[in-house]
């Protein structure tokens, strides 16, 4: 087991959504799909997709038309980079760089190792 | 929608009860999953909600009514897939004209659909005796989502099938799903219908040990590889350290292990007992 299989489904959902959104598949004020056609599509209980829209509800990156459905919100994107800053600044930040302590990697190489990796 | 009430059951006198004041209630809306070890009672349980099976204490209600009494109204909205069962030598539609016509809300739209799903091809005449066991029942399976009840109850539902047929299974209660619906699955494969499940109930000896939904689930148990200060309800050794059910710290969500929420509530009942009657 990784640290990957360790996360919550529902919110292994929001970031294929978010995905998504990102690569334009989705487009802003676009519409979701319903919670029971992406719970039959993807084989996970509807309860657990009620989990994700609320959670992307509460991020702003999607919103509800009453009697309409969801759609995404017009500035989901910075609102899932925000999502998702937070979301490795909490756990996988940590999990990385203990990888990095274990293997022996100073805060210089680190430093070295991404600016060369932004300048590729 | 099923209220089960001070439930006493036995097969056989002298080999005690199998059921002795036992109590559940199961609601619309939910998949249930139901869960308990050889023995524990699952398909009698099922026999008893399903009216083929009389409880000798306690009673078993549908929308108030008992079972028992096999109204119209209740049997044409119960369906039970068995986990054996023996098809009739008919053709597909005189099978379906035969029985759809017990179950008012049947639909051949549905039918074909949930057909479709399974890749069996839209032949209504295919014989059904001439069908290997795990077509068998993918028929009987498309035509119990069909018959569009409000209960489906399935013992062992995803016994015989193929790999491909486990996913296209898991498709079909998440498409046939809704929320005036409930649907109980009993069974030992809980890999193959982890993400699908609601809520879960395990069974031991006439008692329930665990009911509760998958979210609860999640807010109370984390499974992950142990830490050190963790105090864990269930533990799993490996080669690569030990693995652990333990009590979920403010804001852990892990991804519900079935498999160790199940050994660690036999081995543990107390302990799980007491974790999720504990208020939130």
């Amino acid at each position: 087991m990784n640290f990957k299989d360790n996360k919550a489904i529902y919110l292994q959902i929001a970031d294929r959504i978010g995905d998504q959104i990102l690569s334009g598949t989705l487009t802003p004020e676009g519409k979701v799909p319903s919670v029971r056609e992406l719970a039959a599509e993807i084989e996970v209980n509807a309860n657990t997709v009620a989990r994700t829209y609320e959670y992307l509800q509460q991020r702003g990156i999607i919103y509800t038309k009453r009697g309409l459905g969801y759609f995404v919100s017009p500035d989901a994107k910075e609102n899932i980079v925000a999502s998702r800053r937070e979301q490795l600044m909490q756990g996988e930040m940590d999990y990385f760089l203990g990888q990095l302590k274990a293997v022996g990697i100073t805060p210089a190489e680190l430093q070295q190792i991404y600016s060369d990796y932004l300048n590729k | 929608m099923f209220t089960i009430n001070n439930l006493s059951f036995s097969y056989n006198k002298r080999n005690g009860n199998l059921f002795h004041d036992f109590s559940l209630e199961l609601n619309a809306g939910n998949v249930y999953g139901l869960l308990g070890k050889n023995g524990a009672g699952k398909s009698t349980l099922i026999y008893l909600m399903t009216g083929l099976l009389t409880p000798q204490g306690g009673e078993v209600l549908m929308e108030g009514d008992n079972v028992r009494r096999r109204l119209p109204k209740t049997m044409s909205d119960i369906f039970l897939v068995p986990e054996e069962f023996e098809l009739p030598r008919l053709s597909l539609k005189k099978y379906i004209s035969i029985n759809a016509p017990f179950y008012p809300r049947f639909s051949m739209e549905d039918m074909k659909r949930y057909l479709e799903i399974f890749e069996m091809g839209d032949d209504m005449n295919v014989k059904l005796n001439a069908l290997s066991m795990g077509q068998k029942k993918k028929v009987f399976m498309a035509f119990a989502f069909a018959t569009n009840t409000r209960v489906l109850i399935m013992d062992e539902p995803t016994n015989g099938l193929d790999i491909p047929s486990k996913s296209q299974f898991r498709k079909l209660v998440t498409s046939g799903m809704a929320d005036d619906k409930m649907m109980l699955i009993s069974t030992h494969q809980v890999r193959d219908i982890s993400d699908i499940l609601d809520h879960i109930v395990i069974i031991e000896h006439s008692q329930v040990l665990l009911n509760t939904s998958m979210a609860n689930v999640m807010g109370r148990l984390a499974f992950r590889p142990l830490r050190e200060g963790d105090q864990p309800i269930f533990v799993l050794q490996s080669p690569f350290g030990a693995l652990g059910a333990v009590p979920a710290q403010e804001g852990e969500e892990t991804k519900v292990d079935l498999e160790m929420l199940f050994n660690a509530t036999l081995q543990n009942p107390q302990a799980i007992h007491n974790l999720f009657t504990a208020s939130k």
